[in-house]
């Protein structure tokens, strides 16, 4: 775990301030003059995880390079809810090119501060999972072997949910999309297909790897921080529940984040240099089922025939997360 | 704006195929998808709900959480002028409702509000100041908790207070009925003195034996008598049997002429009283202690933990069982079987106890000689009717604690006290008090437990049970600085808005602002960007947001 040990306050590090912690323990989002880098206007849906995850990451790697960032955004939710032109709703300098080129724009630009001799401007790229697992991958392996100075956020809401709720390489198995219906015997998206990016950046032997969520900000802001105090390819993926696409409750985003993380199903750790450095360890563990239970894409696990065996199935894929990261392990 | 304007204002001509100027999403309000809004509340907590006494037991821990404790100290003022004694003799209903109990362990609110008395007692915090006076003057029968409560509130109404006790020393049942082993009697004189302190008038060791005068001399009488008769159950007993009542025998403790109770003692009975005659008994140099009960310790109208330091005292208990005849040295003691509704039935089968004496410890009635003869009044059941104001059937003349219906706790008569007080102010003043607001009760469904950190009740330390059993030492000792800070914070504050920026954090939409420093009232929603998501009511870790269809 990241964070420093739970404190007997009221509320310890989970929530996002209280008025009963030093300033210094408090998140960048408690604060005020927090940069707001994404700002209100935008059209992003009720509850949207990804506009949440956007502001709490980028915020975090505002205040860690005092406001000297530059932004690459890939095409995606993100970008199109954020900027339909004329308006804009970002507070920092920032580029929008095609879907897929997003982490080699993002070296250009720091190839280009380079040879102006500006290291003081740091470089984020940012993308949705479209982008970045499936579209975008060639230029953002190319980045991590090249070890370009650049931080890679990608906002993962397991799907194409921009274009209609499409499956894409990180979408769960058993996940209805639109084009993994929830149709035949074995009806959503099917077990053994797409990609664990984080374990494949981690295969490039960056300087850091992290996964994260928008339900454990101080979490994520820890690792958005440190991320910028180094140098060279680093890669933070982000889960962002996405109501729409999932079919949750607008209210229930980080509840739903809580539950991935709690269920084992989406393993929270970091890595430096290809080794797993730190995980942050399960709270109060929940069967997959409730997780799966809160989301309509997978409605049809339940109803109108209970699938206990896909259930199973699921639930295997978590214990195995919770053997791999030793997400158990400490309390 | 057209482009020609734009130019005459001395804008920049713009790039090539652009045909828009730039403009920030913020033009964009987003709040017109509502249908929904969020609202902050305040909604009552469990433990205020609970308490007799009516105290804002939320609010005041609030304030303790920070270290604000004279605050804390003189919110609980507010509502009952004795922190310190609260915090060693109160039942603390507030805890039984806890909601923090569905995660760990109730809060030590108790144990919070004696640290807080304390505090008081050794910094020497200044009282409140009476309201100018209001020239009506009001007597007070009863020196027991709900006529002192009564007597504090009213000269903080500005009333002229006189407050009249047959005994020689000011408390009642505090001092009388609760052995010192449980309340020490410097904390008993210690916050008594402040009621004197703020000019209440005492007049002790003098008896009320007729009103009638008095209710043409004072504006309005409030009596609190208390109910100090042990009632009296016929046990047959033989010339020699030494038989006395428990009520008699903690007085006379306290008075310092304790009747010699012998070597084995048996009490009579299966309520806080009975265990207190035990354990007073043991004090007074019993080597054993028998309480005997009809019913089975689940059916004991004691409280548990009185139970359980009697128990740790090495009192003995004999469940299922009656006295049927007492005589020198020996009790004939009858087994009792419980039937399907729970009541006791003789079984015939008889066994013979060692006793030096027996303590009757049956009840306790009021003496209510002074109310004979006077019009209007009625009771039931050896206690006198009383309407929601605190008035008995005549005009002008209150009651409350013990001597009207109700739980006999000092919290209840505290609450007595508070509430007859706030009528009879109304009432000489020629208003009505007006009513308390109704709060919805915060329940625990509506809490976000995953933001509290797991923190484990810390529980206050006590004399081990063999080294207390022969000492009116104070059993159970009180928090240490740290300890109680802890157990403040582990407050939920249930339904209030504590001030965790959770909101203003969680929103996907920077549609919460924060107004002043965190807390209740330092937040506020910005509803031209508020989408009606409801993040900010379901992250809330308190359940102080709620939605409500937008009009």
């Amino acid at each position: 775990m990241t964070e420093a040990p739970i404190r007997f306050y009221q509320v310890g590090s989970f929530a996002v301030g209280n008025r009963l912690l030093p300033l210094e323990v408090r998140t960048v989002q408690a604060e005020s003059d927090r940069s707001n880098a994404i700002t209100s206007g935008h059209r992003a849906c009720q509850g949207c995880g990804e506009a949440l995850g956007a502001r709490y990451a980028l915020d975090a790697a505002m205040a860690a390079t005092k406001g000297q960032m530059f932004a690459v955004n890939a095409t995606g939710c993100l970008e199109v809810f954020s900027t339909p032109y004329p308006e804009t709703s970002w507070r920092l300098p920032w580029l929008h090119s095609l879907f897929g080129n997003a982490p080699a724009v993002a070296t250009g630009v720091a190839a280009a501060l380079k040879a102006q001799g500006r290291d003081d401007i740091r470089v984020v790229a940012q993308g949705g999972d479209g982008g970045t697992v499936d579209i975008g991958f060639a230029c953002l392996s190319g980045m991590f072997e090249r070890n370009d100075d650049v931080l890679y956020i990608c906002y993962d809401n397991e799907g194409y949910m921009n274009t209609g709720v499409q499956r894409s390489g990180a979408t769960p198995p058993a996940a209805r999309t639109m084009t993994t219906q929830a149709v035949g015997d074995d009806p959503g998206n099917v077990f053994g297909q797409g990609k664990d990016v984080p374990r494949i950046a981690m295969a490039h032997e960056i300087p850091y790897v992290a996964t994260a969520t928008v339900a454990d900000l101080h979490d994520l802001e820890a690792k958005a921080t440190k991320a910028m105090s180094m140098r060279g390819a680093r890669y933070l993926h982000v889960l962002v529940p996405c109501p729409l696409g999932w079919g949750s409750e607008s209210s229930a985003t980080l509840a739903v984040a809580r539950g991935a993380t709690q269920s084992g199903l989406f393993p929270v750790f970091e890595a430096e240099g290809g080794e797993v450095t730190g995980v942050t360890p399960i709270r109060r563990q929940v069967p997959v089922e409730d997780y799966l239970s809160m989301q309509k894409r997978f409605a049809h696990l339940f109803s109108p025939r209970r699938r206990d065996d896909v259930i199973a199935r699921v639930q295997a894929q978590a214990d195995k997360n919770i053997r791999r990261y030793g997400l158990l392990e400490e309390s | 704006m057209t482009e020609q304007r734009l130019t005459d204002l001395g804008m920049p001509q713009r790039p090539f195929a652009i045909t828009l100027d730039v403009g920030s999403s913020l033009a964009n309000h987003t709040g017109t998808w509502r249908t929904e809004r969020p609202v902050y509340v305040s909604n009552l907590p469990p433990c205020n709900h609970a308490c007799p006494a009516g105290e804002d037991i939320q609010q005041w821990l609030y304030l303790a959480e920070e270290g604000g404790y004279e605050a804390a100290w003189r919110r609980i003022l507010a509502d009952n002028p004795f922190p310190a004694i609260m915090g060693r003799v109160c039942y603390h209903p507030c805890e039984t409702a806890c909601n923090r109990a569905e995660i760990d362990e109730a809060v030590g609110i108790n144990a919070v509000e004696r640290f807080l008395g304390d505090q008081a007692r050794v910094e020497g915090w200044a009282l409140p100041t009476p309201a100018p006076g209001s020239g009506k003057r009001v007597l007070v029968v009863g020196a027991g908790p709900s006529g002192l409560s009564a007597a504090w509130f009213l000269r903080l109404l500005g009333h002229d207070v006189t407050l009249r006790d047959a005994e020689d020393r000011p408390g009642g049942m505090m001092r009388y009925g609760i052995p010192a082993y449980r309340l020490p009697r410097d904390v008993v004189d210690e916050e008594i003195a402040r009621i004197e302190t703020l000019g209440v008038h005492f007049e002790l060791g003098s008896r009320v034996d007729d009103l009638e005068p008095l209710l043409a001399t004072y504006d309005a009488v409030f009596l609190a008598v208390g109910a100090h008769v042990g009632r009296r159950a016929y046990v047959p007993a033989g010339e020699a049997a030494r038989i006395v009542d428990a009520v008699s025998l903690l007085h006379d403790v306290e008075g310092g002429t304790a009747p010699l109770l012998g070597r084995t003692v048996a009490v009579y009975g299966g309520g806080n009283t009975a265990l207190d005659a035990a354990r007073t008994a043991r004090r007074l140099g019993a080597t054993d202690a028998v309480v005997v009960y009809r019913r089975t310790r689940d059916r004991m109208p004691a409280h548990d933990s009185e139970v359980q330091e009697a128990l740790d005292e090495g009192i003995r208990m004999k469940w299922l069982s009656t006295v049927k005849h007492a005589d020198e040295g020996v009790l004939l003691i009858e087994k009792m079987e419980l039937d399907e509704t729970g009541f006791p039935q003789p079984t015939g089968e008889m066994e013979e106890l060692a006793a030096d004496s027996l303590v009757l410890a049956l009840g306790q009635d009021a003496d209510l000689a002074l109310l004979d003869g006077l019009d209007g009044i009625t009771t039931t059941g050896g206690v006198v009717d009383v309407d929601p104001s605190m008035m008995t059937g005549r005009i002008g003349l209150f009651a409350g604690g013990d001597m009207v219906p109700s739980d006999r706790t000092v919290t209840v008569a505290v609450g007595h006290g508070k509430t007859a007080a706030r009528h009879i102010d109304a009432w000489l003043r020629g208003t009505t008090c007006p009513p308390v607001p109704q709060r919805s009760l915060a329940a625990f469904d509506d809490l976000t437990t995953w933001y509290y950190s797991d923190a484990p009740h810390r529980v206050r330390p006590r004399l081990e049970g063999a080294r207390r059993a022969g000492t009116f030492d104070e059993v159970v000792q009180g928090l240490d600085p740290e300890s109680a800070l802890f157990e403040a914070r582990r407050c939920l504050s249930c339904g209030n808005c504590f001030g965790c920026d959770n909101c203003f954090g969680v929103c996907p939409d920077n549609a919460v602002k924060k107004i002043g420093a965190p807390g209740p009232g330092g937040y506020e929603f910005d509803f031209d960007f508020c989408k009606g998501c409801g993040l900010c009511v379901a992250e809330c870790p308190c359940g102080a947001i709620t939605m409500v269809p937008e009009e």
